[in-house]
């Protein structure tokens, strides 16, 4: 498997327990959208930057070859399902009780052991 | 190394202007970012034992952890992460209403 398999593969199942395993989907919500339109021009003035001075570099037969600011393509995958596999999780303990409330680090869920 | 630290300026002042208390529910942040992270160090160290991608050791501190993977990728995945979880509660700090969702009140 090359790159474009596996950043295929993580977009996909990130997409999918996203969908269907968690059950509060992120892709259907507003606040995911708003946080990935602000953090995607970060990650390619970060991606640009490692790649244009040659600081991270990829064997050419390992990416389809589409660059979009220098950067591969299939670092939009890779970013995306880091981002909302994070997000999904941080929802999920949310739900859970843990930890709700910025002011205190008490969780307030009695099912929540701590 | 620069990257990273862009990063970090870029999006912890979130934690001191909106008080978004991220850092402050570290077990939250520890256990939402660790079993993500594992699995993309999983594929980094694949990816760099494969030699999709490679460093210009030149250019890093030039410390490597376990699996060949470079002190600066183990930071970036506990790093960008974080900033994510704090650009999203900066957003819903800002358009509260978008919260509600959250836990489905």
């Amino acid at each position: 498997m090359i790159y474009s398999d596996i950043a295929i593969i993580a977009f996909s199942i990130a997409v999918m327990a996203d969908l269907f395993l968690f059950k509060n989907s992120l892709l259907t919500r507003p606040a995911f959208w708003t946080s990935y339109a602000i953090i995607l021009p970060f990650q390619f003035i970060t991606n640009w930057w490692l790649t244009s001075k040659n600081i991270v570099m990829y064997d050419p037969d390992a990416i389809v070859g589409l660059r979009i600011f220098s950067a591969p393509a299939e670092d939009l995958l890779f970013g995306f399902a880091l981002i909302l596999g994070v997000m999904d999780m941080w929802e999920f303990w949310g739900r859970r009780g843990m930890q709700r409330d910025p002011r205190s680090s008490k969780s307030k869920d009695k099912n929540d052991k701590n | 190394m620069a990257m990273l630290i862009f990063t970090v300026c870029g999006s912890f002042w979130l934690e001191i202007v909106f008080k978004i208390g991220v850092l402050r529910r570290i077990k939250r942040v520890a256990l939402s970012v660790l079993p993500i992270s594992a699995c993309f160090l999983a594929w980094d160290a694949y990816a760099i034992s494969q030699g999709h991608w490679f460093f210009d050791r030149e250019q890093m501190l030039g410390i490597v952890g376990p699996f060949s993977i470079p002190l600066e990728e183990y930071l970036f995945f506990i790093v960008v992460p974080m900033a994510a979880i704090m650009t999203i509660e900066g957003v819903t700090t800002v358009k509260p209403h978008w919260r509600k969702d959250e836990f489905g009140e």
